[in-house]
């Protein structure tokens, strides 16, 4: 069916939508093929495990914060994870850090960012009908969902989820005895990546297809909205790198269950020596930041393209330097495959390849360093407006900053001796890749919220929402980088058995309530997010006046997106504020001929190549019939 | 009770909460301003990021000078000044950076607060400024990235000679330690020799172990080279010193290890600090099981004449163990009886 679809845009955008046919309640909201309800699908299921996933923040950040308190209270919850004197289990403890950074890195801020906005974005910001093919979309969702399934079941497994980080080194997580996370736990953990992979990888390969081959007549790569762009290349870095943790995932499935020796060699534990010989841990360390590695740009990508947009609109300013947004971007992409090695400095890596890695890494700071500019250039003399998906956007380019620059200490291999695996690395990563992303994603909801769900959201809410998240990540994470400093390791159970660790229970407990405290501010944007999808104010078609496509398009959009042709496109997408035109925005769909007023002397040549392909149109349209 | 006192406690603000957010709502929609995209909280989110940046720079900039020597920890080895040195260099220049950046992020969003009165600015792109914020940034990256190399280059270069060999493996959860004894070799190991007493798994037939010592404290030499030769038995794990700025993983089936030079004595230490117990710790920083956070060995650093007296005092493995004797081939006894220490 959508396939059809797709075909039917590519040659004649013919008139096939008027009729809307009825479908059942599963076709229409469970096995949708339709893009929109698909996106909204991965957005609700991103919210369910963010809350998760932050929950179990909460939690281990009791623990550090809090480590004499009698934490009892969460028996019924926790069942014997919590001791008889009332305090976390150890074991568990790094269970719940584990899941915490595989819910989160995986399942919010992959599937919930680019699934949702690349899902709901691409075929409504390109003017396309749907995905290349709504079929394998759907089976995206719906593989990822099975993933998530399998993790859920994971928690509630008597020896515990998986516990060895979520970066599940070998041989922690190849020995099955070896901690009793990484008997059954790790064993769903792994069946859940090899769903979740197959997941991203339909979604990836339909986000391409669909860039490359569905856009309307005239968009062009260099009309594309820097949102497009963004989720064009997460989907290319997405493709590229998730079949290689697939293979890291299946040589570990084969080292547990198989008795091969990929990863493990010479190894006595609990009073036996293992048969395996001649594999290596750090093989399984290159496969795994070989994903892991692009995956930070994977879930920052697409939250720096939905701010570029958002900033551009806000500011009611074209974006600064798109032309070099764009460069950056495919810079950032290359280079996130050729620095993976820099998570692995001090693994027994050849101190050579630290060297040749170190100078990759540091290149990788130019492009970023550039985004950042061009946003700072894009609000200077704008005419801004705070709407909450601005505020967001306007956050994230402060923590990307700051999350950032601590990335040009530990990109440095002499200065990451010292801080690799400290809180240092946690608080840099948290900034840079988790508080940016999650500010991209819930921009992104404010933003495209009147779009998703023809209602707006209520922006008091949003304000207090945002000043509350604002504040908190910089609570909880800036103080981390005193801690790291300092040198207190990651994964910690507790500090008390160190003297050089014992210091800044003060400062560790001023985190933990941040951290608590931003936690319960979500709920502000849980209940915006809900009321405002049944009770919120109408939307309006355009109410941020913007230039994209998807305004042009009903508020409440069927299925095929437009009623009637799809729009042509004539224009890049950020002609806010042009000298000389009547309002402070011109979208793409106004040609260049209907404002002579605003035209610059290049766009006025425009003219004459407009009226040439009007004619070809009518020429081949009379052909065609 | 006390619980359901709380229960209804967080009930009554919650409803609270959500009748002044109906009534806001109300009063929104009969004035009209629910229409408007631009409204009078446009110029306080603005005024917001001036009173954040303030705060902000404010309590981090105080945090930071105030509590300047408790995240700083004093260091103890020659590379490790090196390092300190190019960590805080980078930190003067991103920290600038850092600075300028995001007051200017606040402060224009604040500036260019919308007015009906102003238009924004036309202004897409400048290749000249594109041009300088790409080769300043690379320029200032290239110079930390030099100094950065050339120092990694020395603290991963090959161990002097005559540097005191000492083995580290990990396991869990704790660390073993062995010596290289008067030969400083540290002998062959095999990881299916390893038994409840030879942690090590020594292999009896190379005869540098039979001088081997184990050591309960990781002792080194104040200003003499000691080359750590790291590997574990079981899982990964990580050989950590905060104050020598030593780490570098263990790894299972690839030994690993890592050349330094202490420079303060653990007595100079305790004077500089004003802590008479002070001591140097080793921790481990590769999450290896529930023990993880447990991993503690004491590090203790000699003045080097009393570290050669504390090591002719210690006792060979072997001679602690005779048992193991049997595991030495014939031809070697004698040297084994002699070398271990058992007949003198």
């Amino acid at each position: 069916m959508a396939t059809e679809v797709a075909q039917i845009d590519v040659q004649v955008q013919e008139d096939h939508h008027d009729h809307d046919h009825e479908q059942s309640y599963i076709s229409k909201y469970i096995f949708s093929t339709d893009h929109k309800t698909i996106a909204k699908q991965f957005l609700i299921t991103g919210i369910f495990w963010a809350i998760i996933g932050a929950a179990m923040s909460a939690i281990f950040r009791l623990q550090l914060g809090f480590p004499e308190a009698d934490l009892g209270w969460l028996k019924p919850l926790l069942g014997r994870w919590i001791t008889e004197t009332g305090q976390l289990d150890q074991e568990f403890y790094l269970a719940l850090v584990t899941m915490h950074g595989t819910i989160m890195v995986f399942f919010v801020l992959t599937a919930g960012l680019s699934g949702t906005f690349s899902n709901f974005l691409i075929p409504l910001q390109i003017g396309a009908r749907d995905m290349a093919s709504g079929f394998m979309n759907m089976l995206s969702y719906w593989f990822f969902f099975v993933s998530g399934v399998i993790m859920f079941i994971s928690l509630f497994l008597e020896t515990g989820p998986a516990s060895g980080g979520w970066v599940v080194y070998p041989p922690l997580s190849a020995i099955q005895t070896a901690m009793p996370g990484s008997g059954m736990g790790m064993t769903l953990w792994l069946i859940a990546m090899v769903f979740f992979i197959a997941s991203s990888l339909l979604g990836g390969i339909n986000y391409i297809s669909t860039v490359v081959n569905l856009r309307t007549k005239g968009m062009t790569f260099s009309r594309l909205p820097l949102t497009i762009w963004a989720f064009f290349l997460t989907a290319v870095i997405g493709v590229l790198a998730f079949p290689v943790l697939f293979a890291a995932a299946l040589l570990l499935v084969f080292d547990r269950s198989f008795g091969t020796s990929f990863y493990l060699s010479e190894i006595y534990i609990q009073g036996e020596a293992l048969s395996n010989v001649g594999g290596s841990p750090i093989l399984y360390q290159h496969l795994f930041w070989f994903l892991g590695h692009p995956e930070v740009y994977i879930v920052l990508l697409p939250a720096l393209g939905i701010t570029s947009e958002i900033i551009a609109t806000n500011s009611r300013k074209p974006i600064f330097g798109y032309k070099a947004m764009i460069v950056s971007m495919l810079g950032i992409t290359f280079l996130s495959f050729i620095v993976w090695a820099h998570h692995m400095f001090v693994s027994g890596l050849n101190p050579f390849l630290g060297s040749i890695f170190m100078f990759l890494t540091l290149i990788i700071a130019v492009p970023s360093a550039v985004k950042v500019f061009n946003y700072l250039t894009t609000l200077w003399k704008g005419n801004i407006i705070f709407t909450p998906a601005m505020l967001f956007s306007i956050g994230l380019v402060s923590v990307f900053i700051s999350g950032g620059i601590t990335g040009i200490f530990l990109g440095n291999s002499a200065i990451d001796i010292q801080l690799h695996d400290t809180y240092f690395v946690v608080a840099h990563f948290h900034l840079v890749m988790g508080a940016a992303s999650a500010f991209g994603l819930l921009a992104g909801v404010y933003h495209w919220f009147p779009k998703m769900f023809g209602r707006m959201m209520d922006a008091k809410l949003g304000y207090i929402h945002f000043w509350l998240t604002f504040i908190g990540i910089y609570s909880v994470f800036f103080p981390m980088h005193y801690i790291g400093i300092a040198g207190f390791p990651r994964r910690y159970y507790s500090f008390t058995n160190f003297d050089a660790f014992s210091g800044f229970t003060d400062l560790n407990q001023f985190i933990s309530i941040a951290a608590i405290a931003t936690f319960f501010g979500q709920f502000i944007f849980l209940f915006n997010f809900f009321y405002s999808m049944y009770r919120g104010r109408k939307a309006t078609s355009n109410p941020w006046k913007s230039n994209t496509l998807e305004w042009t398009t009903p508020i409440n959009p069927g299925h095929g997106n437009w009623e009637g042709e799809i729009p042509e496109v004539y224009r890049w997408p950020y002609d806010y504020s042009k000298p000389g035109a009547e309002d402070d925005f011109i979208p793409q769909t106004v040609p260049f001929s209907e404002t002579m007023e605003s035209n610059l002397p290049h766009e006025n040549d425009m003219i004459a190549l407009e009226k040439e392909q009007a004619e070809e149109i009518i020429v081949n349209e009379s052909a065609g019939h | 009770m006390f619980g359901l006192y709380i229960a209804l406690a967080i009930l009554l603000v919650l409803g609270i909460l959500l009748l002044i957010f109906r009534v806001t709502r109300l009063v929104g929609i009969v004035k009209g301003t629910g229409e408007k995209v631009v409204t009078d909280s446009n110029n306080v989110n603005a005024a917001m990021m001036i009173v954040f940046m303030v705060l902000f720079f404010g309590i981090a900039g105080w945090y930071s000078y105030v509590n300047f020597d408790a995240y700083d920890p004093p260091v103890a080895s020659e590379h490790g000044e090196l390092t300190d040195k190019l960590f805080w260099r980078t930190m003067w220049i991103t920290g600038i950076v850092f600075a300028i950046t995001n007051i200017l992020l606040f402060y224009f969003s604040w500036k260019y607060r919308y007015s009906a009165k102003r238009k924004a600015t036309f202004y897409p792109h400048n290749n000249k400024l594109e041009f300088i914020w790409t080769g300043v940034p690379a320029i200032v990256l290239t110079w930390l990235v030099i100094s950065g190399w050339m120092a990694w280059d020395g603290i991963m270069s090959e161990a002097p000679e005559e540097s005191e060999q000492i083995e580290i493996m990990g396991y869990q959860f704790q660390w073993s330690i062995r010596y290289g004894g008067v030969d400083n070799q540290v002998g062959d190991y095999d990881y299916r020799l390893i038994d409840a007493v030879n942690a090590h798994g020594q292999d009896l037939s190379d005869r540098s172990n039979y001088d081997d010592f184990i050591s309960n404290n990781l002792v080194i030499p104040k200003g003499d080279p000691v080359l750590l030769k790291i590997r574990a038995r079981d899982v990964l794990h990580s050989v950590f010193i905060p104050h020598m700025r030593v780490k570098m993983d263990a790894v299972p089936g690839m030994p690993t290890q890592f050349w330094f030079v202490a420079n303060k004595s653990t007595d100079e230490m305790r004077v500089e600090e004003g802590n008479p117990d002070f001591n140097y710790e080793l921790a481990c920083t590769e999450v290896c099981g529930g023990g993880h956070f447990s991993m503690k060995k004491r590090v203790v650093v000699l003045e080097p004449a009393a570290y050669a007296e504390w090591k002719i005092d210690q006792k060979s493995w072997l001679s602690k163990n005779p048992q193991y004797l049997s595991q030495v081939p014939e031809n070697l006894k004698e040297l084994a009886l002699v070398t271990a220490g058992i007949n003198e």
